[in-house]
């Protein structure tokens, strides 16, 4: 053993810093092995856990707003008793209630449950393993990252909590709104929120390094799985992006704490009164900021679900992926491209025709590699002998819905199209196409897929094709409705669905029916929930590589054990290799000299 | 079990972990602070008026904090030379002395804003000084934050120097990257603050 020693796992007799000397020896405590770990595997689970927790959260918030719209002002049975006065008196919900929830609902859908499970949990996890590494580069950093992460998710509950309760002002906290709003939840929602970007920070630093340095030998940059490929092109999104919302938030900290004018312009009258403050401030620079963040952000949410695809799909048709480099390629291109099209946010603000153009351009321009994405994935299914299992059913739910969620979005990129239908129910049905059926559907395929990595056994099969048949009719009766709402112009902030205006009289019925598939849809999340849990003690066991798959994390035993790998792996061929004529079984993994 | 190249160079990068890390982090840094210098751009170009940065801020006193902070840079490149030579008395010494010269930095800081709270001008007073307050705010918490690392490796971080002088010497290296950064930031908050 040369004296090279790591952060948390020095060889005994080398402990080169003390505070964490004791984590050194193998056999550890349950707080060093299960709370303050330093393993990737273990943060891996501990991020995906949280993040599902906060997927159903979020998910609870958004079933209570679904009952205020299919049935405006009429009290919440059973659960309305339960939300305090101040929230919902007599089981009514209060319009500011209601803000509350869309608010909240949409920061921890995207910023605690999908990117978080996406990225922490399944890069944390995966990505290590895929490309033979006994951990991350930097293990500490990796474990302050999930518990920065924590600490933000904490606040953002205790804001609920606090007089006046959580921010309301949207999940995008545009000002003067967010800053004239007298309650402190958006106080803490911008705490929360740098909280969560230094733990992104840190985390996409640490798989960038590790990515880069700790490849298996032979594990040349065209030989990475594609999921590898999403993650590191994610990573440089979440590295770049985030630091200007960073300072967005400092700067709308300022403007609540400090009194500053950032945002505030001058002259600026609230309630019929001039707003005490200096003023000279630009409330589109904190849309600016801010979409320069999202709009990358958009592709942190899909990039790791179509990796996760990719896989699945490469694994269960028993073929290469088709157009391999070209995939990749089309994913730098993507990647680079998102930085360059925030604005197409705001066509509405008036920010000028020029402007409008250039982004209306590169919005289109950046729809072509996403189709080229989709396409070859698509292709890849021709001719294969396909097994249709859990994963594989998820993964080919996530296909059409994808699709579906990218070409209504083209609309919407278009500078005159976007404007009948900007701020319409048609963009809540956009995105959430992309992100609900689309990136949870491939986050649910990731975990019936790596299941057996984590645990050793298997998830149900019967339970898993109930879960995905019941979620993909739900998904589509809650979404498909609201691309009605919004062609008929209803707006997507309304509180009542509309029920105050005579034009959106002949859609309210839509409401109750989206409203009815997310209830139902909560019910075929039971199935999945007790299938996690039944089959990690019981599920059906299975061996180191169950799925008959080619790449390097099915050669570690399951679970893997600190460390991962038995002997260090090596590369000896691409990841997909499917199927290779004259070869005796149809994979060839990348771990086997032929 | 280890991670590889902590210390040692991977063969087809030529780098070793924390090299990368650092200067992914610093890029991270520079959207950071780009993105508040493009929000001052936009703010002053809006504004009907602006006042020039010398007619409110101290010159003298940012002048002498520039030098400060330029010196620090020079003691954090001569501590990483001394350790690179294998001498860690003198290491100790520069390093000491950088830590010093962020302590003075962040003195003089105190008393530009203690006097400027006693004129009464405040981050709400006006754009001008928000941006300023802002800013330069920032640029201490990164400072300050600076100082903890080095303090860190000028004292107990230093016990690594005797079992692993390399990995010490490379943590050295990356931590004057950064402090480095900081100072580069002052550079341009001088004369867009102060003089422009």
């Amino acid at each position: 053993m040369d004296n090279v020693t790591t952060a948390g796992h020095a060889p005994v007799g080398a402990h080169a810093h003390g505070t964490h000397a004791h984590a050194d020896h193998h056999e550890q405590s349950f707080v060093t092995k299960w709370i303050f770990s330093q393993d990737h595997k273990v943060i891996g689970i501990q991020y995906t856990i949280t993040a599902l927790l906060f997927l159903l959260f979020g998910f609870g918030l958004m079933a209570l707003m679904r009952y205020q719209l299919a049935f405006p002002m009429q009290p919440i049975p059973v659960i309305g008793s339960l939300l305090g006065a101040a929230n919902a008196p007599g089981g009514i919900m209060l319009p500011e209630f209601y803000n509350q929830l869309g608010a909240m609902h949409g920061t921890i859908m995207v910023f605690l449950g999908v990117v978080p499970l996406a990225v922490g949990g399944f890069g944390n996890y995966v990505m290590p393993l895929m490309i033979g590494a006994p951990d991350m580069a930097f293990p500490k950093l990796n474990m302050a990252s999930y518990w920065v992460y924590f600490v933000g998710g904490v606040v953002m509950l205790a804001s609920f909590f606090i007089p006046g309760g959580a921010a309301q002002s949207g999940w995008t906290s545009y000002p003067p709104l967010s800053v004239i709003t007298a309650t402190e939840g958006q106080t803490w929602w911008l705490v929360g929120m740098v909280f969560l970007i230094t733990s992104s920070l840190l985390g996409s630093m640490n798989f960038i390094v590790t990515i880069v340095q700790l490849r298996a030998k032979g594990l040349g940059w065209f030989r990475l799985p594609f999921f590898v490929w999403a993650q590191f092109v994610t990573s440089f999104l979440l590295l770049l992006a985030f630091p200007p919302l960073e300072a967005a938030g400092v700067l709308q900290l300022m403007d609540k704490v400090a009194g500053t004018s950032f945002f505030l312009p001058s002259g600026l009258v609230v309630g019929n009164r001039a707003l005490e403050v200096s003023g000279g401030g630009n409330a589109l620079l904190w849309q600016h900021l801010f979409w320069f963040l999202a709009h990358p952000e958009v592709y942190v949410l899909i990039l790791p679900a179509m990796g996760i695809v990719a896989e699945i799909i490469a694994n269960n048709t028993r073929k290469p992926l088709w157009g391999y480099r070209v995939l990749i390629y089309a994913i730098i291109f993507l990647g680079f491209m998102s930085f360059i099209v925030w604005a197409h946010h705001m066509f509405m603000t008036g920010m000028g025709t020029a402007m409008a153009a250039f982004f209306q351009t590169t919005t289109m321009i950046i729809s072509i590699p996403s189709v080229v994405i989709l396409t070859a994935l698509v292709i890849s299914l021709w001719g294969g002998s396909i097994r249709f299992n859990t994963p594989m059913l998820f993964a080919l739910g996530f296909l059409p819905m994808f699709g579906i969620g990218g070409l209504t979005g083209l609309p919407l990129g278009l500078n005159v199209a976007d404007i009948p239908l900007h701020d319409t129910y048609y963009v809540i049905a956009h995105f959430h196409y992309v992100v609900a059926p689309g990136t949870i559907f491939a986050l649910f395929a990731g975990v019936y897929y790596w299941f057996p990595k984590a645990t050793g056994r298997k998830m149900n099969e019967t339970l898993g094709k109930i879960h995905f048949a019941g979620s993909f009719v739900c998904m589509n009766v809650i979404f498909m409705p609201m691309f009605l709402l919004g062609l008929a112009g209803v707006s997507r902030r309304l509180f009542d669905a509309g029920a105050a205006y005579d034009f959106a009289q002949p859609t309210l019925h839509w409401n109750v029916v989206s409203s009815w598939g997310a209830w139902i849809l909560a019910i075929f999340q039971i199935p999945f929930i007790f299938n996690f849990f039944w089959s990690i003690w019981k599920g059906e066991k299975v061996g180191d590589n169950p799925w008959e798959a080619t790449t390097i994390e099915w050669a570690a035993p399951s679970p893997p054990p600190h460390g991962n790998f038995t002997v260090a792996p090596e590369a000896y061929r691409g990841p997909y290799e499917y199927s290779v004529p004259g070869a005796a079984k149809d994979f060839s993994p990348q771990y086997e000299a032929s | 079990m280890e991670i590889p190249y902590t210390v040692e160079l991977r063969r087809d990068t030529g780098l070793n972990n924390g090299k990368i890390g650092i200067w992914l982090f610093l890029a991270s840094e520079v959207m950071l602070f780009g993105a508040l210098f493009a929000s001052y751009i936009l703010i002053r170009t809006g504004a009907p008026s602006w006042p020039r940065g010398d007619t409110i801020l101290d010159v003298p006193l940012a002048t002498f904090n520039t030098i400060v902070l330029i010196g620090s840079s020079v003691t954090m490149v001569m501590a990483w030379a001394s350790l690179m030579r294998r001498r860690f008395g003198t290491y100790r010494i520069y390093m000491g002395a950088t830590i010093l010269l962020g302590f003075v930095f962040l003195v003089v800081k105190y008393f530009e804003y203690t006097h400027k709270f006693h004129d009464g001008l405040f981050p709400s007073s006006n754009n001008f000084l928000a941006i300023y307050f802002t800013l330069t705010g920032l640029h201490m918490l990164h400072v300050f934050g600076g100082m903890v690392v080095n303090a860190y490796f000028w004292g107990p971080g230093a016990k690594l120097w005797k079992t692993n002088p390399a990995w010490f010497t490379n943590r050295v290296e990356h931590s004057g990257l950064f402090w480095h950064f900081v100072d580069l930031v002052w550079i341009f908050l001088f004369p867009t603050l102060y003089l422009l």
